[in-house]
Order: structure tokens, then C-alpha cells, then sequence
């Protein structure tokens, strides 16, 4: 008799379950892979690609028609007007052709040599067209009494033009001028410089807010829920309206903030917060710990109400006294938390753009990376230049997470 | 050495006239518009003195002596040498104000700081819970402060107009004898730009993103929760890793792509781009929660013969509607609040979202009231959403939400 076998490889039932597994992650998947996944290919395409912004429109046959001269007697010879151009400066158009439908009671006098005319219809071969081309076309025609009894001009039936042109994003031409453009020397240490500050501070900073603000909620009294509620204020509201809010209170002209300090006899002068170099990098980095303490608070709060008060009553007991339970008790409960709270928010505020793009757009030297993506893309219209940058904050990215990966146990469960 | 009470007490108390001064100048003159200076030397010199009267009489017994150090303060702080100085045009109500307020916070607020803190040695316990109880008042007051003020700058701005604002930015009191005037730039933002249709487009884009995400990430939770599949491990990680993706990398693509096939510019493309940005966040919140449902039950569906998309319908769901409260308020904030992709992919004023609007305004030819009017309108529902709903919100916000 055979011993029973615990079955080899996958059973039916396993397969069942794997098949249902995929189908229910089928259309996460495909969404995530066309828009994280394919943007994320397309941006190391285009770091190679030397593409402006005006590339993005493919160059094409701008075509305009009219009618000059007399057309309003048998006999009159106007001559049909076509206005043709390369929409593009940089890029060649081929195979150039425009075909039109002539109207009733026009007799063509004399024809261009590249145009054929079969019964009204005429058409075009222009051949191929240099960057910034321009053309006019000229037709001579006799007006017939059947033209005037109808009233319908050439402009009225449209022109219609093909021509093919090699866009910019799609064929072979590949450069490295976007990443030795970006990695120029002086101006990319200064908003490497930047991040770091930013990212580095303003992480630190939104943490030790954070515990500060926890250790003063970690005790129930009335209204511990408002104050709590009223402490997540800066990370719920939406980051334009407060950025706004602090634009206008910091305002140099007309800001409150300004104004209470000039009165208060703390300065003379009124202070250009979010304008002048040192400061306005300081500046939005407070705007960070200010936006983002409430996070930390959250996290730090929940981890220190789980704490068992058991230990701070045995402590109290043993004489320790209120630092010294902190220190030695609370300290080391916390830090868990404390440092997935830092990795995962460093990474966050590494990719943080929309704030300093408010305060200050990037300048007064408060331009990172994030911001220089969107600085050379559409400010400097260099869109190669700017997906360069992002493949570089990519890169930092990637090393960060491979370093987070292995660091996070599980056990915090985030 | 510090841990005398007769040092302990002044320094205390010096410091934390020093606290109140700052916070009552600054708190006056935002309410009156008037200068209010608070003097650090004097603040130091007249909160020692009067922590000591305090500490030294603290105590059932010590009601006189209370009485009089808050008197003696109201009195210094008439005159022209006590912790907060005035400018020459105050009022007289103002001043008077001004000084019960000294008063009155301070001896009220020192004797909860200095409670058992007498002139005599104090041991270790007692000093440091006199210091906590010290950085926990201090803490408050600039909590508070940090978190209202600018939301307060925000409303009073709003209310205010271009000559009021100019004449004197400090000035934040209100004329309330002018009615429904004070809500112009409101009015104006409905009625000439168009904030009644942003407002509807936010609502819209956002509510259809909540649905469109967790119609993708309650099945994709559920089958990374539960079943077991060849590379389940790797595919919750990498969640993580997308949603560490930042967005500015993945806008220029898309900017590219929408430009081309004309998705650019249009509400649709828009409610396309926004779940993909949330799915990530909404699964890894909802697959940690699945984890914790216990597994019994739907074993027991299974069991009694439901197929396992109808375990999850009947018994999954309904079980987990806490979770799906907090997940969708998180995702309804993260769509209601979201400004780069708006930025990007919107130019036409007819189908801007909130935010895109208020950027518009951002002009130097429209006056910041009416920015302000705008930030206001954008901020006022998804806080009262938020303050509706916060125990749903706060557990979203820790289940998943170190993103932002």
C-alpha cells in the first residue's frame, strides 16, 4: 500500500486561486503600467531626445487660399491664391501635396507644371519642403457666367494638404547633450545643495515638531479631539490655499508679518522673506515642517498611546523623574516609528513640488531637483533637459528605496 | 544649583512673561490693528518679580497675596515700563485690555507652572515637572498660534478690500456694520470667474476618482491580502515602490501624451490621471487592512458554497466598511487638493478644477482678496469633511498616508 503524498507542484485548486489572484490585480496592473510604468520608459526615451517644447507640435503645411482680382463680370482673370508654409523652423516636411476642388465657372488659364487638373479637381505635388519654407501659388483663372449665377468662391470648398514630417520624439537621432547641459557644473551642485538642505531639514525638522506636538496631546483633558483635529489643519487644507495664505502674511510690501515686526521694533526694514538667497531656502523648508508636522504628530501620537503606562508607573516608583522616563523609556519605544517616519518622509520630501513651485517657483536659490525638471521643461522649454533631471531624481530615488527595502522590518507594518 | 526655588521660580516666571508678552502683543495686534510691543527686559524683570510673589504664596491660603501681585501687574502694565509697550495713537480700552490680559494669563498660568515649586531646594521630580509643565504651556500657545494664524490671515484678507489692506496690513478687525459688503470677493469669484463651475469640476473629478480607485483597489487589495499567487511578495512591494514614484517625473510624459492625442485640456483625461495616482495609496491601505479581517469568515462563506468574488461582496465589504470610510475621504482629499497635474494638463477656464482656479489668480492685475476668497472656499469643504468625519479621517491619514 502506498503512503499518502502530500501533492507535488500546484493542484487545481492552488491554480484556481493563483488565475483568480491575477484577474483581480489584471486592471491594477494595467493602469499602474500605463501610467507609471510607460511614463517612467518614456522619460529615459527623451532624456536622449534633444526635444523643445514646439517640438511637440509635428511641424505641418500651413495652407491658405483666396481669390485677387476682379470676379465680377464674364471674362474678368482673377487668379486663385494658395499661401503655403512649413509651420516648422527646425524640421524638413516631405511629399508635400495639396489638392483643392476648384468651384463652377472658373476656367483654368494656365496651370503650374507640378498640378494636374482632371474635371475640377486639382492637385499638387510640391515635393519636399526645407525648415521654414514658404510658397505662393498662383492660378490664373477666367471667370464664366456660371461662376457669378452660383456665388460660391474657391475659399468655400478647403484645400486639403499631406506631407510627412520625421518627428523629434520618434526617430533616431539621440543625444547626450541633455545630461551634460543638466550636470553643468556649478548650477547643478547648488540644487543638489538645495535638495539636500531642504530634504534634510525639512525632514528633521517636521519630526521633532512632530514629537513635540505628540508629547504635549499624549494625555486625555477636554478638548484633547479639538486640538487635535485643529493640529492636522496644515497638512489637510490644500497646499495652494495655504502657500497663498503664507505668500500674503510674508508678503514685503504688504504682508502682516512684516508690518508686526517693523512695529514691534524687531527690523527697520522690511524683510523680503520668500526673496532674498539664505532666506527664502530657509523659508520654505519651515514651510515644510509647518505643512508636514501634522503627519509626524499623527503617527508618533498613535505609537505613544499603545505604550503600556504600566512601565511609567514601575518607573515612577523607581524614582525616575519625567526626562529621565522620556529618555530611557519613551525614547527607545519611539524610535522604531521615529525612523521608518524619517526614511519614508525623506523620500516624500525629496519629490515635494508643489510647494516651493508656489513660494518661490525656484528661485532665490530655492531651486531642487523637482523644481529644475519643471524649470527646464517648460520655463526653459527644453523638455529633453527636464526628463534628464527627472532620470536623475529616478536614480536617487531607486538607490533610496533599495536602502529602504532592506532597512524597514516588516513588523512596523508600513 | 538651578534647582533652587528661589532660582527656579524667577527664571520660570521671567521667561514665561517673555512667552505671554510675545503672544498677547502679537495677538492684539492682529485683533486691533494697533502697534503693540512687547519688551523683552521688562517682560524678564517683571516676571521674575512677580513668580516669586506667586511661588512664595502659592497655596489655599495665599488668595490675598494673589490678588495682590495680579493687581500690582495690571498697574506696571499701564504704565509705560511693563512687559508690553504701546504705540502713542492706542486707545484707552485697548490699553486697559491689554494689561488685565498680562495679568490676569500670567498669575493664572504661573501658578498651574509653579504648583509645589517652593523657595527651597526642590528635588529633581519637582524641578523637571515645573519645566514640562512650563514647555507644555509654551507648546500650546505656539501650536496654536502656527496652525491659526495663517488660516486666520487667509479669512480676514478675504474680507477685507484693496484701500483696507494697503492702509494698514496689520489691521485684521472687521467693520461687521457693513453686511453682506464684507463678502464682495466672494460674491465677485462666483459671479465673474466662474468659482460656482471650478467648485462643481473638483467635486465631480474628485468624487469620480473615489469610485473609479476603489474600484480597482479593493479587488487588487483583496487578492495581494489574501490569495496566494506566485509573487505575491514581490508585487506588494513594489506598491511601495510607485507610490514613492514622484509625480513631477511622471507629468512631463504625460503632459506629452496628453498633448498628442489631445487629452490635454479636457475633464476626461483628468478623471483618467487622477484614481492611477491614488490606486497605489488606496490598495496598500486596504490590503493592510484585509490582513487584519480574521479569515474564518469567509472561510465559512466559502464553505457554504459562495464563490469568492461573492465571499468579498457579501462578507469582505461589509465588514470593512470602516476602512473603505477612510480610504475614500483620503482619496477625496488627495483629489480635491491636487494642483500639479491640474496645473499642467488644464488651460481652458471653463474646465479648471479649484485649485487651477485659485491659481489664476495669482495675478498681479486681480487684488488678493479675492486670492483669498478663493484659498477659503478651496479649504472650507474639505475641512469640514475632515472635521465631520475626523475619527475615519485620522485613521486613514495613519493607515497609509506618510505620502503628501
Amino acid at each position: 500500500m502506498a503512503e499518502p503524498q502530500p501533492p507535488a507542484g500546484t493542484g487545481p485548486l492552488a491554480k484556481r486561486e493563483a488565475r483568480l489572484a491575477w484577474g483581480l490585480l489584471f486592471p491594477t496592473i494595467t493602469a499602474v503600467a500605463l501610467v507609471v510604468v510607460l511614463p517612467l520608459l518614456a522619460i529615459f526615451w527623451i532624456s536622449f531626445k534633444p526635444v523643445e517644447l514646439g517640438d511637440l507640435r509635428a511641424p505641418e503645411v500651413v495652407l491658405r487660399e483666396d481669390i485677387r482680382g476682379d470676379a465680377e463680370a464674364v471674362g474678368d482673370t482673377p487668379n486663385i491664391r494658395y499661401r503655403l508654409r512649413n509651420s516648422s523652423q527646425e524640421q524638413p516636411i516631405t511629399g508635400v501635396t495639396i489638392s483643392d476642388t476648384l468651384p463652377e465657372g472658373l476656367r483654368v488659364l494656365e496651370l503650374d507644371e507640378r498640378c494636374t487638373l482632371s474635371d475640377r479637381d486639382l492637385s499638387c505635388d510640391l515635393g519636399d519642403w526645407e525648415p521654414g519654407f514658404r510658397e505662393t501659388l498662383n492660378i490664373p483663372v477666367e471667370v464664366e457666367q456660371a461662376y457669378l449665377t452660383n456665388g460660391l468662391r474657391p475659399q468655400d470648398s478647403p484645400a486639403t494638404s499631406t506631407g510627412t514630417a520625421s518627428n523629434v520624439l520618434t526617430n533616431s537621432t539621440f543625444t547626450l547633450e541633455n545630461f551634460a547641459r543638466i550636470f553643468n557644473g556649478e548650477e547643478f551642485f547648488e540644487v543638489l545643495w538645495v535638495t539636500l538642505f531642504y530634504t534634510v531639514f525639512g525632514t528633521i525638522g517636521a519630526l521633532l515638531v512632530g514629537l513635540f506636538a505628540a508629547l504635549l496631546l499624549n494625555k486625555s483633558f477636554k478638548g484633547q479631539g479639538i486640538l487635535r483635529g485643529l493640529y492636522l489643519f496644515p497638512y489637510v487644507a490644500p497646499v495652494i490655499a495655504v502657500a497663498f495664505a503664507w505668500l500674503i502674511l510674508f508678503d514685503p510690501f504688504s504682508g502682516s508679518a512684516n508690518a508686526l515686526l517693523i512695529k514691534m521694533g524687531v527690523t527697520e526694514q522690511s524683510i523680503n522673506f520668500f526673496g532674498e538667497r539664505p532666506l527664502a531656502l530657509i523659508m520654505v523648508t519651515v514651510f515644510e515642517i509647518w505643512r508636514y508636522f501634522p503627519l509626524s504628530f499623527l503617527f508618533i501620537l498613535a505609537r505613544m498611546q499603545s505604550i503600556d503606562s504600566d512601565m511609567y508607573e514601575a518607573a515612577d516608583m523607581d524614582g525616575a523623574s519625567p526626562f529621565q522616563q522620556f529618555w530611557y523609556l519613551s525614547v527607545p519605544q519611539l524610535l522604531g516609528i521615529l525612523s521608518v517616519l524619517f526614511l519614508l518622509r525623506f523620500i516624500w520630501t525629496f519629490n515635494k513640488f508643489d510647494d516651493i513651485f508656489l513660494l518661490t517657483g525656484g528661485n532665490a536659490g530655492t531651486r531642487t531637483l523637482t523644481v529644475n525638471v519643471y524649470e527646464q521643461a517648460f520655463a526653459v522649454s527644453n523638455i529633453g533637459a527636464g526628463a534628464a533631471v527627472a532620470v536623475v531624481i529616478f536614480g536617487c530615488l531607486l538607490a533610496f528605496s533599495i536602502f529602504f527595502l532592506k532597512y524597514i522590518s516588516r513588523e512596523e507594518g508600513l | 544649583m538651578i534647582r533652587k526655588g528661589y532660582i527656579t521660580a524667577p527664571l520660570l516666571g521671567a521667561l514665561w512673561m517673555v512667552v505671554l508678552s510675545v503672544t498677547i502683543a502679537v495677538a492684539l495686534s492682529f485683533a486691533t490693528g494697533d502697534p503693540f510691543r512687547p519688551w523683552i527686559r521688562g517682560s524678564l524683570f517683571w516676571g521674575a518679580i512677580a513668580a516669586i510673589g506667586a511661588a512664595e504664596m502659592a497655596g489655599p491660603k495665599s488668595k490675598g497675596a494673589q490678588w495682590g501681585v495680579l493687581l500690582a501687574l495690571i498697574g506696571v502694565s499701564l504704565t509705560d515700563y511693563g512687559p508690553i509697550l504701546r504705540g502713542a495713537e492706542t486707545g484707552m480700552v485697548a490699553t486697559v485690555m491689554c494689561a488685565v490680559a498680562v495679568g490676569v494669563l500670567f498669575v493664572w498660568s504661573i501658578r498651574q507652572i509653579l504648583t509645589d515649586v517652593h523657595l527651597g531646594q526642590l528635588t529633581r521630580h519637582e524641578f523637571e515637572a515645573a519645566v514640562i509643565r512650563f514647555l507644555t504651556g509654551f507648546g500650546y500657545i505656539f501650536f496654536t498660534a502656527i496652525v491659526l494664524i495663517p488660516f486666520y490671515v487667509m479669512v480676514m484678507t478675504s474680507l477685507k478690500n484693496q484701500s483696507e489692506l494697503m492702509q494698514n496690513p496689520l489691521d485684521f478687525s472687521i467693520d461687521l456694520s457693513k453686511g453682506t459688503e464684507l463678502l464682495r470677493s466672494y460674491d465677485e469669484l462666483f459671479t465673474q470667474f466662474n468659482f460656482g463651475t471650478y467648485l462643481m469640476n473638483s467635486f465631480f473629478i474628485s468624487v469620480l476618482t473615489v469610485f473609479i480607485t476603489l474600484a480597482f483597489a479593493i479587488p487588487g487589495a483583496y487578492a495581494v491580502a489574501r490569495l496566494r499567487f506566485r509573487g505575491q511578495a514581490a508585487f506588494s512591494r513594489s506598491i511601495l515602490l510607485i507610490y514613492m514614484v514622484p509625480m513631477i517625473v511622471l507629468a512631463l510624459p504625460i503632459y506629452i501624451a496628453f498633448s498628442m492625442t489631445g487629452l490635454r485640456n479636457s475633464f476626461w483625461g483628468i478623471v483618467m490621471i487622477y484614481p492611477v495616482t491614488t490606486i497605489p495609496v488606496a490598495l496598500y491601505m486596504l490590503q493592510g487592512y484585509f490582513r487584519g479581517l480574521p479569515s474564518e469568515v469567509e472561510e465559512a462563506g466559502l464553505m457554504d458554497g459562495l464563490t469568492r468574488l461573492a465571499v468579498i461582496w457579501k462578507i469582505t465589504l461589509p465588514l470593512s466598511l470602516p476602512a473603505l470610510a477612510s480610504v475614500s475621504l483620503y482619496v477625496f482629499m488627495i483629489a480635491w487638493n491636487e494642483f500639479l497635474l491640474a496645473f499642467m494638463l488644464l488651460d481652458d477656464p471653463s474646465k479648471f478644477t479649484l485649485t487651477r482656479g485659485i491659481a489664476s489668480l495669482n495675478s498681479s492685475e486681480i487684488p488678493r482678496q479675492h486670492l483669498m476668497a478663493g484659498a477659503v472656499i478651496a479649504t472650507v469643504p474639505i475641512m469640514a469633511l475632515f472635521l465631520g468625519l475626523e475619527r475615519f479621517m485620522t485613521k486613514g491619514l495613519t493607515a497609509g498616508s506618510v505620502k503628501g
